[in-house]
């Protein structure tokens, strides 16, 4: 064990707040807290920030330069750094889509060259904002049994069906879908990974209302759009293998220690700053309680990903520990939104427009965001077949037969 | 950044769980525990031989001169196996007390002989750790110590204790020094030996004044029962996936049931960050000492917990095994049990957590 900040990183923090000191009003004002508030807004302001953290190094740190990224070692402590300085100075992060958190790492491991040189630098710039087309009416857990059809036709593929639950389909320029292109394959091996452009003729997006208010997904319609063959990741028939090296990375996007640890420091303010009958909620023992719960579990949490790391930098392949990141995560979560509901009391469930509103309504907003957090990527049952059958060894369920 | 353990420390590990898979069969535990020994004299030895007593000791006195983390990963050795050995008192509180509050003669005269396991020390701190029970408590006087403490650890077969008064003050003091008396309780757990010291008028020799000294050794006993129930606790799943694989019912292994697969896969999910959480408690000690206390009080609180989680639901996993004396099970679920009172219950050691903040006076 060795966690000590050394003279490279002490240099490293004074840098990021001499940064941030120098650059902090070209941040969006809109805090990263509440975003989930309003549409995202990703032109201008946003795209130059997020341009300007790439060029520093304050996201997309570890992207190799040769695709537009700033090609650093894997340095946890600075991570670590940069988070809690921007935090710090309440300034937005750099930001943790699907197209940079899930899509540009699993173009690394199974894109071609082209592919690489053609998406990486302009999506961690967010000049290309993606979907992940996976979901389908009747493929929700059992994602595997996807109907959505590319047929060949020449070069291209024909595509037909329908996708649901896509995230940010109404916003989005490019699409990571899931395509069964070989009808006669089995289950598992029919489906190609594919990539193109919202705008391709032929697709529909119909957004959903959601329970937070805002429409965040949608159902999305492809009759039949052309796209080329040679936008298959990982190759024809693949498509399976690459879905789940995404899925990887979005439930390691989805139980990440850091948005835990941000949402305990706001719960903490909360207590300090909140009163009852004129005393602050930081005074009752059982509130103190609930909080200090918490907090121990976002420590463990943030631990174990540095435990996490550590075992992967030493080429310890990932296994338990890396499974349950999701599942205690997300939950967690979801208990933060709670407490920070429940500190405010009737406050708590106002919503929309209010004098007396806190965070402009985020904590409802996250409580119900979080548990759509808990169901999406993969619910926590799925989470648990998962950890007890490939992490722990345990006996699978009996196949019906013909599913 | 290294979050890991040294291949020192993986050695430490596996030298011990070579020599307890060998020596802590449940059978000898079982033997130990049921003469009301809470030790076997052979696993002593053989660990003692390890260096085991001796870890936090330094080498001027004999030890190995060693650091908490080495002294965890030994603990959750001992939990997995539900060890009858004296440890969190003898090996890491004692030996602390007077590493950190001791003059040279009292280091002299205590230290070699506890690193080679020759004298055994129990530690009694209870009512400045987890409160005073029936009013317990020490009072020091002229050098004389009159009262009751309770809940003393490793205090059965001990021949010295440290003893804290209830000014906060630490003191050493002799088996059979004159006007103290020691009554062994029997708790749930009989791998390990609790009982309580009467003093009356009983000369005792103090250690350096200070509650930075109590503070730390609180905390030490603290980390180190969190890492033996991360041991039992990890045991106790493992024994639940194994059984699950093999016992039938309906046709089927009930492992393959998914309300059995899922009990599992809660209490894997829940013990995995425990480890860490215990890791950096210990790794505080020495290398993070403004964030000790507090991270001592999150392994603590965090991990008795979960503990309770993972005894009952691995029981359950079980079915009417689970509730056998045969099964043997229930040497872990006592262990997990006691681990969790001692030193601070999980709801004690979260408001000392939320005072070391500043979040309440
Ligand atoms: C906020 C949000 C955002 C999303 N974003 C996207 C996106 O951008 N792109 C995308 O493709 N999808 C997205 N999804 C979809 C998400 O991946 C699915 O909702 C999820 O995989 C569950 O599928 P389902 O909704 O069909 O539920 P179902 O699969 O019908 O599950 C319903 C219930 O049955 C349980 N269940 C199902 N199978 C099993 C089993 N084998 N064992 C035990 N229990 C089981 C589930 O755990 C759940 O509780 C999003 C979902 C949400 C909520």
């Amino acid at each position: 064990m060795d966690l000590q900040d050394r003279a490279e990183h002490k240099a490293f923090r004074e840098e990021v707040r001499q940064f941030l000191k120098e650059n902090k009003h070209l941040a969006p004002g809109e805090s990263a807290f509440s975003f989930r508030m309003r549409p995202r807004n990703l032109a201008g302001e946003v795209r130059t920030w997020q341009g300007l953290l790439v060029d520093h190094g304050y996201t997309s740190r570890t992207i190799p330069k040769a695709y537009g990224g700033f090609g650093a070692e894997p340095d946890i402590l600075k991570s670590r750094i940069i988070a809690d300085e921007f935090f710090a100075a309440n300034v937005i992060q750099g930001l943790g889509n699907q197209g940079i958190s899930m899509l540009v790492p699993t173009l690394l491991e199974h894109g071609t060259e082209e592919q690489k040189q053609r998406y990486i630098r302009p999506t961690i710039r967010s000049e290309i904002v993606w979907c992940q087309g996976y979901s389908e009416p009747n493929a929700g857990s059992d994602l595997a049994s996807l109907q959505t059809s590319g047929v060949e036709d020449g070069d291209d593929f024909i595509i037909n069906g329908q996708k649901i639950w896509t995230s940010g389909a109404h916003i989005a320029d490019m699409i990571f879908c899931l395509v069964r292109t070989e009808p006669d394959a089995p289950k598992h091996e029919g489906i190609s990974y594919i990539v193109f452009p919202m705008d391709t003729p032929g697709i529909e997006v119909r957004p959903l209302q959601t329970m937070t208010g805002t429409p965040s997904f949608n159902e999305v319609f492809f009759t039949d759009v052309r796209v080329p063959q040679a936008n298959v990741v990982g190759g024809r028939g693949n498509g399976w293998v690459v879905a789940n090296s995404t899925l990887k990375h979005e439930r390691g996007l989805l139980g990440d220690a850091n948005r835990s640890l941000d949402s305990l420091l706001r719960v903490g303010k909360l207590l300090q700053n909140e009163s009852l009958d004129g005393h602050p909620l930081m005074e009752n023992p059982l509130f103190r309680d609930r909080f200090i719960r918490l907090q121990a579990r976002v420590q463990a949490m943030r631990l174990h990903e540095m435990r996490m790391i550590t075992d992967a930098g030493k080429g310890k392949g990932r296994g338990l520990g890396d499974m349950v990141v999701k599942l205690l995560g997300c939950e967690l979560n979801h208990q933060l939104d709670g407490l920070g509901i429940d500190i405010l009391g009737e406050i708590g469930v106002l919503y929309d427009e209010s004098p007396m509103l806190r965070d402009g309504g985020a904590w409802q907003a996250n409580f119900m965001f979080d548990l759509g957090l808990i169901i999406g990527g993969g619910t926590a049952q799925i989470q648990k077949n998962i950890i007890s059958e490939r992490g722990l060894g345990m006996p699978r369920e009996p196949k019906v037969a013909g599913a | 950044m290294d979050f890991g353990l040294s291949e020192e420390q993986e050695l430490i590990r596996d030298s011990f769980q070579g020599s307890l898979s060998r020596l802590a069969e449940l059978d000898t535990v079982r033997r130990t525990a049921e003469a009301g020994a809470a030790l076997d004299e052979d696993i002593w030895a053989e660990l003692c031989g390890l260096g085991m007593a001796g870890l936090l000791i330094g080498e001027d006195y004999g030890g190995a001169g060693l650091g908490l983390l080495e002294a965890a990963v030994v603990a959750e050795e001992l939990g997995r196996r539900v060890v009858p050995v004296p440890f969190v008192a003898s090996a890491v509180m004692a030996p602390l007390a007077i590493r950190l509050g001791g003059d040279e003669d009292q280091c002299r005269a205590w230290l070699p002989a506890m690193a080679d396991g020759s004298l055994r020390v129990g530690v009694a701190v209870s009512e400045s750790a987890a409160g005073a029970r029936e009013d317990a408590g020490v009072t020091a006087e002229n050098g004389v110590l009159s009262g009751r403490a309770l809940f003393v650890l490793d205090g059965v077969g001990a021949e010295g204790f440290v003893v804290a008064d209830n000014a906060g003050g630490l003191h050493l003091v002799r088996a059979d020094a004159a006007g103290l008396d020691r009554v062994g309780l029997k708790t749930i757990d009989r791998t390990r030996a609790v009982s309580e010291l009467r003093f009356e008028n009983t000369p005792a020799d103090p250690l350096r004044q200070g509650e930075g000294v109590l503070r730390s050794v609180i905390d030490a006993g603290r980390v180190i029962l969190a890492a033996d129930s991360l041991g039992a606790g990890e045991e106790m799943l493992r024994q639940a996936v194994d059984y699950a694989g093999e016992r039938k019912q309906f046709g089927r292994a009930i492992g393959s049931f998914q309300a059995v697969k899922h009990m599992c896969a809660e209490m894997a999910s829940e013990l995995q960050p425990c480890r860490a959480l215990v890791w950096y408690g210990a790794y505080a000690m020495e290398h993070e000492p403004a964030q000790f206390s507090l991270a001592a009080a999150f392994a603590k609180s965090h991990v008795d917990e979960v503990g309770r989680f993972v005894a009952r639901t691995a029981t359950e996993v079980h079915g009417g095994m689970g509730f056998t004396d045969l099964m043997g099970l229930h040497y872990w679920f006592k262990r997990l049990g006691v681990n969790r009172a001692y030193l601070g219950s999980p709801e004690r050691v979260r408001d000392e957590a939320a005072r070391l903040q500043g979040f309440a006076a």
